[in-house]
């Protein structure tokens, strides 16, 4: 039976995405470590602070796991939520499990702690980096209804890849908050499918920031996760070098574009409105050919 | 607040040759003896997918041609450019990028510091500052995620009430200082930052010593401990 990773809450994810039964919680609600900050606001807080993390397998692989809760505070990072994620790559560091991976569903800093937010959205991205120093893959997936936005978009792109589903979101600003600052002709966030072409899914595969496209079911993420952990490239200069490029090369092909729509042309699909139509395994075919070389992997 | 000029010249009494293209500064500085590459911003800069990827670049010039020669990030910017076209184009992944550049520089030996001598915004010091072995700030750098203002309308909490509770909590309140006590920030450099800059250096080494010192400053008395509860766990 199908089960949809957009509606599902983080706990369920990571069961689903896990072996039957391995998952065994760090921190878990019961240990009570909650954010004294927004105590301090009178604001409810979440046994968890709004992340799951512990270690289980993938194919009887030991891994470890994060997985964010938009059901509290949009996924936001706050000081114990970012410590918590911090820990876990600071532990995959030490212990080499076969991958980490990062379920991520996030509006980026949470603001009741704005500072703390920041600075442990830097520490989780030093952390990713440190862990992938020590060779271990860290592997992210982005699909629910919060899509993965700020900071945390920032922290996305510093893992191995990245897995989405056409139903998953992933940009720097959200589309109200450049509204807000640049006004409704800059970016009308009430434009559904304005938004969608612009940090949807499909888009992001299609110029090369996601790696793998899926459905919007648990078990497809698993099977992008189980295929991505063979292939992690380690991470050095030279990938840098060659993501360095690639990115010029998006500026120099895309920068004049002003929109999606635009970019899919001059990627090759003639009718670039049948990119929202299609389903994700035909879209998939119909990409070869019509993308951006391949990034994530590539740094 | 001091323009860039004042301030280089104030790190770098033996000279230096800074560019500014734009709002890109790029070039190099020497005191003590050292010369420093030099990649920052100016003009409280809106930092989008270009001015990432120039100094992304820099980062990746300074480690290809001057292995190990220690980096400054001088940075000036209101934050990431709030545009459409930004988004379009993926600037996550710019900004990634050039923290990942900083980081392969760090892994490849070379020591890495910042300095704020004026604002820094969220998006637009992530990537680099906040990404140094040591980041420092002038007394007078604003730092902050956004205004109390726009804070209190998104957050839907009175502004008198988020502003009574930045007078006893670093972790609101915009200001150097916080981000000091918090751990983010290293030291204040008000005077001689020359020999601020040098004795930086000495000391910067490769470890995030950031919620350690948040801790001991009082200022973040929960990431460290949680941290280290999360690595030990049994």
């Amino acid at each position: 039976m199908k089960h949809s990773y957009y509606e599902a809450s983080a706990r369920e994810r990571v069961d689903a995405l896990l072996d039957p039964l391995s998952f065994r919680e760090i921190l878990p609600p019961t240990a009570r470590v909650v954010s004294p900050h927004l105590t301090a606001l009178d604001l409810p807080t979440a046994f968890d602070d709004g992340v799951v993390i512990g270690s289980g397998a993938l194919e009887g692989r030991a891994v470890l796991i994060a997985a964010q809760e938009g059901g509290f505070m949009g996924g936001a990072v706050g000081e114990v939520h970012g410590a918590k994620i911090v820990g876990l790559l600071e532990r995959a560091s030490r212990e080499h499990p076969v991958a980490v991976l990062l379920l991520l569903e996030s509006g980026g800093v949470r603001l009741h702690e704005a500072n703390a937010g920041l600075i442990a959205v830097s520490e989780v991205m030093r952390a990713i980096l440190r862990a992938r120093a020590a060779g271990v893959p860290v592997l992210a997936a982005i699909g629910g209804q919060y899509g993965c936005f700020g900071g945390m978009a920032i922290a996305a792109r510093c893992s191995n890849a990245i897995v989405m589903s056409e139903e998953g979101r992933m940009g720097l600003s959200g589309p109200e908050v450049i509204e807000t600052a640049n006004g409704v002709e800059e970016f009308d966030s009430r434009d559904r499918a304005l938004v969608w072409r612009t940090v949807g899914g499909k888009h992001r595969y299609l110029i090369g920031d996601c790696d793998r496209l899926v459905d919007d079911e648990i078990a497809q993420f698993r099977a992008a996760f189980i295929a991505l952990m063979r292939e992690a490239e380690a991470f050095t200069l030279e990938a840098l070098e060659r993501e360095h490029a690639m990115l010029t090369r998006r500026i120099e092909l895309f920068g004049g574009h002003a929109d999606a729509l635009d970019i899919w042309r001059a990627l090759g699909w003639e009718e670039p409105g049948e990119v929202s139509v299609l389903d994700t395994r035909e879209f998939a075919l119909r990409a070869m050919g019509r993308r951006a070389a391949r990034a994530g992997m590539a740094g | 607040m001091r323009s860039w000029r004042s301030v280089a010249d104030a790190l770098f009494p033996e000279g230096h040759r800074i560019e500014e293209k734009g709002d890109l500064l790029c070039g190099d500085g020497r005191a003590g003896g050292k010369v420093f590459a030099v990649i920052g911003t100016t003009n409280h800069a809106e930092v989008g997918v270009e001015l990432a990827l120039a100094m992304a670049a820099g980062v990746l010039d300074t480690v290809r041609t001057h292995p190990g020669r220690p980096l400054l990030f001088l940075i000036d910017t209101k934050g990431q450019r709030l545009r459409h076209r930004d988004e379009l184009l993926g600037i996550n992944s710019f900004m990634a990028h050039l923290g990942k550049c900083v980081e392969i520089a760090r892994q490849r030996g070379h020591r890495i510091l910042g300095l704020i001598y004026d604002q820094a915004l969220s998006g637009g010091f992530i990537p680099n500052a906040m990404m140094a072995d040591l980041c420092a700030a002038l007394p007078e750098a604003e730092i902050r995620v956004m205004g109390l203002p726009a804070m209190a309308r998104i957050m839907r909490i009175p502004e008198e009430r988020l502003r009574a509770l930045s007078e006893t909590s670093p972790v609101f309140a915009p200001g150097a200082s916080n981000y000091l006590r918090m751990g983010a920030i290293d030291a204040l450099w008000s005077d001689d930052l020359a020999a601020r800059l040098l004795e930086s250096l000495d000391r910067a080494d490769t470890t995030d010593r950031r919620s350690a010192s948040g801790f001991d400053r009082g200022g973040r008395m929960l990431a460290q401990q949680v941290a280290n509860r999360v690595t030990v766990d049994e």
